[in-house]
């Protein structure tokens, strides 16, 4: 069957987390990866995405950590000489890519052979008109889009079709500049980004409130096709897929339309000539049979990871065995290993995926659901009824949620125009309205969700009332309380229900709840995912728990061997792939060490969410409840909560008090080290520095406090009305206009205001300790001075511009806070620098977000070596330092405000990055260029905008701005900047901010002409004119696809590093030859 | 909703509530792993004497279609003209619907046509147990009656005879070739697929010497229970098969499901009973000798024996599952037939082609 010629692969990932292409391509890569393994074939891996599973040892044979451009693809084609090309497990980056190297005919050229879905399927799938032609062909009804090249084009084919009509950017992903237009002024503007994107924009009728269905799809190259999963989403179109709660399998359609639409997907994927796996979305007539195909993607999408978790069925290691020439015949099913790879899984569960939002982290963000994507995240929940589906994946979001029920009350003038309007609140309105006396039809007026789901929401809204009516907890029957756990109450939202949680601490009235509903024998039972519900043997522990049954699947064997690996929960802005690869090093060695891996997570997104990485894997809640019913089923040797980020870690005061064992570091340690005045109390006790920081309840205490300590404070609410939850101000005025803004101080939501320390440096020490002893440490340096988040600013490391003597500081200070907080596994802190004073800004007894990278740059494997430890297993001391490597890393982050229309793109102390590449290179400028290629910037070609912000800014920058010059760059500067570059004999040309109406040049128009493809600006403060004026600039980079920095150093770097270095310059190394 | 309990005759009980017409019953349980079509299941003639358990746990959430019934007699949406299961068990009976074609709700027409229905029990499970088990027979008792029923038997009772047509009668007289059919329980999907390729049926009752006909092929459909009990149709068809080897032209024939045991008995292979037999939408069959494979429905509790086939007959598709007999054909003779069913309703579509084969031939 196989095409003994392949003996070398290339693989394409898909770079750094952006919205609209995250971790599920980091799933499918590493699943390929393991097909072709299996097969005895060489593997190369481009990937600058560093916190990835797939780049890690042993996934891969060969991992480069670069851009994935024609450019670079190309090189190490070149270098490797690889036989085949896999296109379809990168996400668009990689089908984008592959494509422009096939018609740039460089694979031709090299003789590499695209393995699967042949380039031209993939071409006729994304672009429309070849796309509607194709399916013509086969009568199959697409929704007919004018592709237009011109913005005339697109009045006119709107204009013929009748508003509303849908835009859409060809060859984007996830949606990217698409939108609904009502009338043509909507379109004007939503055409112009578009077209910014893709020189070809389609304009189609909009058929908002149909049903929007999709079916996951796998063709072998003797035709043979399966369809794996069907999926209905619970919002209608009109609301991007994956902004929509997902339901698998579909709940409303009738078997006649199951498999009509079925049949039409196999004939689809047959025309196309796909072999692997493609997604075929269909839009439904709620009404009537009648549908419209909306997009096919010949690739693993998010949708065919999700559908690989829904069902068992491994989409992407198959797809790579069909691409490399197999039959799904020849294959087996990887669950019940028995049976044949070419079936169609029969689900017994229901399975619900809900988005994940972070709008809340974006100033002036369109919070408003539509056709482009905005979610960062999203969490897969698995139950036996609906409503407990729904539950568990509204708590498991991790935006505070109880579930459906038992929240608390959203604050809604209009709940009408609140349901046709939907936002990321969309669950919460509907609830508002059916609390509130709305019928489902009223709803289903207003919001075209199916009435069959928001009947099953009504439900669960009915035993919420019935509990409330029962008054007290001791009311509640047998049948009452069991009908609750089904519907997927928690013990808490039970509680609250009755009443007893307001009457006394809510963690006691939930174990008393708790105790009650175990001595009515009402307990969950753990069943598995199978793919063939029940019909034959499953071998694999791919588990959840539920209430809608009376037996468990698996048995116990009480041998207390388990270890059980807590996971990170949904991504979102702050956490995510960097703790999946914490998570999966930590199940590898519990694995390779003889225990019993045992692993609870849910996000879909995952490899740690693969049940092959682990012994038995709990996709289910991290919620305190679940985690217990599951560690009493265990009865585990110890669980870690320190590879997960904060989910894991803020449970473990909860579980240390029911006397789970916790593996290393205690429960007391990282609550000292959580808890603010415990932990500056121990600062204090140690003689270690930390920035003067206050708690205060009141406006008077806060100029108290700044008095003494002086401008600028970063203020922190701890009850966050809107926009972002910290900031810095820099005087009254900024202090006063924030908390205004955003905060509601009261002796309730105290304000914390700490000093802000200007123009320091910030450097993260991430470590594994044994016992309080540090065993093995890595050191790393901010680019950006402190103020940039550190999840959004870049590093170096080995750092390349500190004192010896402040390392010699650090070290000696981490040894203290190690020793005094007894650690025994990983942690990190985070520190300032002001010349070679110190100080702490924080410490987490827990991973970090850069374990990832600096284990990999340095070549050691912190999370083995502190799972190693924290099992009380034998380790080998590190003997690496890292003062030795002759090579820098550097992470960069990667910003997705494209996808966040409205958003303001400026960086500040709360993280707005959505993921992360890190490069390594011989030199600082070989692996910056190399990381900044890799979340998207590029360098200029012709001009680039300068408005450098405030006069430290300004001098920082005089250096580049020189460069810029030498190097045959027109300089464009605002005002100041202008005049400053000016003083200092830097030519430039003065243009004019948004608000000098009627002066010419204007900025905005030179943006808009191309003229400029960068953009610098460097925010000065909060002043309401610098943030219109200078919001206008950076939104027009950000819509107009222009790259953006807005950060000095940070530009100064990037701009020194593409002035000294070319392209061709950058040895092209892997990971291996450092 | 008043308590039930499902009681196996090995003695494991399952307790639920009943949502369909409040009746103990007795029958042979089985499951379906199906995700949804539960109109056409409930109406399959196979079904017969059969307590259907759905391992989908959500069942009852687009209704029931209305029972409208064509020109030519046969029901719209709809495999026969009533339910034929004994009962169905499920774990979450959806008491809302929404479908802009349902007429009813699942309840309120298991109720009319008088058949119990429950809820609340643990599918999974059961399925696990009939697997590990085989399937058994079983009584829905209402918790608040006494056990007063007899226990049902499900082996060596001929199903057939109580659902096959009692005469015969014609559809699309005059549009083209004729076929007879042999309704051993026959789906009404399979007279619509035939009629759509123009031919016109002749449906004969099951033990219907249909030899005697002026007819151009020969149509065995599918049907309930123990094949072994179908004496006069075997006997019927190897008088069908020995008086075709000797003409010239011989008339094709191509059998479903019963129809393909059936078929295999007359050619003189032999029938076993499977443990817990195949039903579901999901059944991998592939194509003797080929790289051809197809998702078929299916709804059987026996099987052709492969091994015992005659050396003129050769198997024409294997389950690639646990490698069962899927269908036979003559090695020379244009006479075939498949175990699944190629008129899906409910299930895929991907094997109609299987119709159009025999259409051709005739």
């Amino acid at each position: 069957m196989l095409d003994s010629n392949i003996k070398k692969v290339l693989l394409l990932g898909s770079g750094a987390l952006k919205i609209g292409e995250a971790g599920e391509f980091d799933y499918s890569g590493s699943q390929a990866l393991k097909a072709l393994k299996e097969e005895g074939i060489e593997t190369v891996l481009i990937n600058p995405n560093i916190a990835t599973v797939q780049t890690s040892e042993g996934v891969a044979d060969k991992i480069y950590f670069l851009p994935v451009t024609p450019f670079f693809v190309e090189k190490v084609i070149q270098k490797e000489k690889p036989q085949g090309i896999l296109l379809a497990f990168g996400g668009q980056t990689a089908l984008n890519c592959g494509v422009a190297l096939y018609q740039q005919k460089i694979l031709e050229k090299y003789h590499v052979k695209v393995l699967g879905t042949p380039v031209q399927a993939i071409i006729d799938t994304e672009d429309r008109e070849l796309f509607v032609k194709k399916l013509d062909e086969i009568d199959v009804k697409t929704i007919k889009s004018h592709a237009c090249e011109t913005i005339e084009e697109a009045r006119k084919a709107a204009a013929d079709l009748g508003y509303p009509v849908i835009i859409r950017a060809a060859y984007a992903l996830g949606g990217l500049g698409s939108g609904f237009c009502d009338n043509e002024e909507e379109l004007n503007k939503l055409a112009e980004k578009a077209f910014s994107f893709s020189p070809q924009v389609l304009v189609e009728k909009s058929l908002k409130g149909w049903k929007e269905i999709e079916y996951e799809v796998v063709r072998d190259r003797f035709d043979n096709c399966i369809t794996v999963c069907n999926m209905e989403n619970f919002d209608p179109l009109g609301i991007h897929t994956g902004e929509s709660i997902v339901i698998a399998p579909s709940q409303t359609l009738t078997n006649s339309e199951y498999h009509k639409l079925r049949a039409l997907a196999i004939k689809i994927i047959r025309h196309i000539g796909i072999v692997g796996e493609c997604n075929v979305q269909y839009a439904f007539d709620p009404e009537s049979e009648d549908y419209r195909v909306i997009e096919v993607n010949a690739r693993l999408s998010r949708s065919s990871a999700l559908a690989s978790k829904a069902t068992g069925y491994p989409l992407a290691f198959v797809a790579a065995k069909l691409g490399l020439g197999y039959g799904l015949f020849d294959l087996k099913n990887s669950v019940t290993k028995t049976t044949s790879a070419f079936f169609e899984p029969a689900l017994d569960y229901v399975v619900c995926k809900i988005p994940r939002w972070d709008l809340g982290k974006f100033r002036g963000v369109d919070r408003e659901l539509g056709s482009s994507m905005k979610s960062v995240g999203e969490v897969m929940a698995i139950g036996r009824t609906f409503e407990e589906a729904i539950q568990k994946g509204l708590r498991m979001i991790g935006q505070g949620l109880h579930g459906f029920v038992g929240n608390h009350e959203l604050a809604i003038d209009d709940v009408d125009a609140a349901l046709k309007a939907p936002t990321d609140k969309r669950v919460l309105v509907v609830e508002k309205a059916l609390h509130s006396g709305y019928t489902v039809d009223q709803i289903h007026d207003l919001t075209k969700i199916d009435k069959w789901f928001l009947y099953k929401l009504q439900n669960i809204l009915n035993t919420y009332v019935e509990l409330q009516k029962k008054g007290a907890i001791q009311n509640v029957d047998t049948e009452l309380m069991r009908r609750a756990k089904v519907q997927g109450f928690t013990d808490f939202q039970i509680s609250r229900a009755v009443g007893l949680e307001a009457m006394i601490d809510p963690e006691i009235a939930t174990k008393l709840v708790r105790e009650l509903r175990k001595q009515m024998g009402i307990l969950p039972v753990v069943k598995q995912i199978d793919t063939l519900a029940a019909e034959y043997p499953a071998q694999t522990n791919y588990l959840y728990l539920t209430y809608s049954g009376v037996a468990h699947d698996i048995t116990y064997e009480n041998d207390r061997n388990s270890i059980i690996v807590l996971g990170s929960g949904a991504y979102r802005i702050g956490s995510s792939v960097e703790f999946d690869w914490c998570g999966v090093q930590a199940l590898n060695t519990i694995r390779k060490n003889g225990f019993r891996s045992v692993m609870i997570n849910y996000n879909p997104e995952t490899v740690s969410t693969d049940y092959d990485m682990c012994d038995r894997l709990y996709f289910d809640e991290l919620t305190f409840e679940r985690v217990m019913d599951i560690i009493e089923l265990e009865n585990p040797h110890g669980v870690i909560v320190s590879t997960g980020g904060q989910i894991p870690n803020n449970l473990a005061m909860r579980l240390d008090s029911e006397r789970v064992p916790i593996l290393g570091t205690s429960a007391k340690s990282i609550d000292n080290a959580e808890d603010r005045d415990k932990f500056s109390a121990m600062c204090d006790r140690i003689g270690v520095d930390q920035p003067a920081w206050a708690a205060l309840t009141s406006m008077d205490d806060i100029n108290q406090f700044i008095e003494k300590v002086g401008f600028p404070v970063l203020v922190r609410p701890s009850y966050v009305l809107s926009g972002a939850a910290m900031n810095v101000c820099s005087n009254q005025d900024e202090l006063e206009r924030f908390l205004q803004l955003a905060a509601n101080i009261s002796k309730k939501h105290p304000v914390v205001v700490s000093k802000f320390h200007e123009h320091n440096k910030e450097i993260e020490m991430d470590a594994v300790a044994k016992d309080g002893e540090i065993i093995a440490y890595a050191i790393s340096e901010h680019i950006e001075f402190a103020g940039v988040h550190s999840g959004d600013a870049t590093i170096q490391f080995p750092p390349q511009k500190i004192y010896v003597e402040t390392v010699r500081q650090i070290k000696k200070v981490s040894k203290k806070i190690a020793k005094e907080l007894n650690i025994s596994g990983p942690f990190n802190i985070q520190f300032l620098a002001e010349q070679n004073h110190l100080r702490v800004i924080e410490c987490n007894l827990r991973a970090s977000r850069s374990f990832p990278f600096v284990s990999k740059v340095l070549k050691l494997n912190l999370i083995e070596l502190a799972t190693k430890i924290m099992l009380g297993l034998p380790f080998e001391r590190p003997e690496k330092n890292l003062f030795d490597l002759d090579y820098v890393g550097i992470k960069a982050s990667q910003f997705s405000f494209n996808r966040l229309q409205k958003a303001d793109p400026v960086l500040g102390v709360d993280m707005a990055s959505t993921g992360e590449v890190g490069c390594i290179g011989d030199d600082t400028a070989s692996a910056l260029l190399c990381a900044m290629l890799s979340v998207g910037h590029r360098i200029p070609k012709k001009g680039v905008l300068l408005s450098t912000g405030p006069g430290k800014q300004k001098a920082d920058m005089l250096r580049a701005a020189q460069q810029l010059i030498e190097h045959g760059y027109q300089l464009y500067a605002t005002g100041g900047t202008s005049r400053y570059l000016e003083e200092n004999g830097i030519k430039n040309t003065l243009v004019h901010w948004p608000s000098e109406e009627g002066a010419q040049p204007q900025a905005l128009d030179l943006l808009h002409s191309h003229d400029i493809d960068m953009v610098v600006n460097v925010p000065k403060n909060l002043s309401v004119g610098e943030l219109t004026n200078g919001y206008k600039i950076r939104r027009a980079a950000i819509d107009l696809n222009i790259p953006l920095i807005t950060n000095s150093r940070l530009a100064s770097a990037f701009i020194d590093a593409f002035c000294t270095k070319s392209l061709d310059d950058i040895e092209i190394k892997a990971w291996s030859e450092f | 909703m008043r308590n039930v309990t499902l009681l196996l005759e090995d003695g494991t009980a399952f307790h639920g509530q009943s949502f369909g017409y409040e009746k103990p019953v007795a029958g042979e349980v089985v499951f379906n792993t199906a995700m949804m079509g539960y109109p056409e299941s409930l109406t399959d003639p196979s079904y017969a004497g059969q307590m259907m358990v759905l391992t989908y746990p959500l069942v009852g959430n687009y209704g029931v279609p209305p029972f409208s019934i064509e020109q030519n007699g046969i029901a719209t949406f709809m495999e026969s003209e009533k339910i034929h299961a004994e009962a169905i068990i499920v774990s979450d009976y959806s008491t809302a619907y929404s479908h802009w074609n349902a007429k009813e709700s699942l309840a309120d027409w298991l109720k009319r046509e008088q058949v119990p229905g429950i809820t609340g029990i643990d599918t999974r499970h059961l399925t696990k147990v009939l697997r590990e088990h085989g399937v058994m027979m079983g009584k829905i008792l209402f918790d608040d009656e006494p056990d007063n029923i007899p226990s049902a038997q499900y082996e060596g009772v001929n199903y057939i005879a109580k659902v096959s047509c009692k005469e015969v009668t014609r559809y699309g007289e005059g549009q083209g070739k004729k076929v007879v059919l042999v309704d051993c329980g026959v789906k009404n999907n399979i007279i619509r697929c035939l009629l759509k390729r123009g031919v016109e049926v002749i449906r004969v009752p099951w033990n219907y010497d249909f030899n005697e006909l002026e007819f151009d092929g020969l149509f065995l459909a599918n049907g309930p229970g123990d094949p072994d009990t179908a004496i006069d149709a075997v006997k019927n068809i190897k008088k069908f098969l020995d008086a075709e080897k000797e003409k010239g032209k011989v008339r094709p024939c191509m059998g479903i499901c019963m129809g393909n045991q059936l078929l295999a008995k007359a050619a003189g292979a032999t029938i076993y009973k499977l443990k817990y037999g195949h039903r579901s939408h999901n059944q991998p069959v592939q194509q003797v000798g080929t790289k051809r494979c197809f998702i078929t429905s299916q709804n059987h509790g026996y099987a052709v024996d492969s091994k015992t086939l005659p050396s003129d007959w050769e198997p024409l598709f294997v389950n690639m599952n646990d490698g069962s007999n899927e269908g036979i054909r003559h090695t020379k003779l244009p006479w075939f037939s498949a175990q699944f069913h190629p008129e899906a309703a409910s299930g895929p579509v991907d094997t109609e082609f299987l119709f159009d084969d025999f259409v051709k031939l005739l």
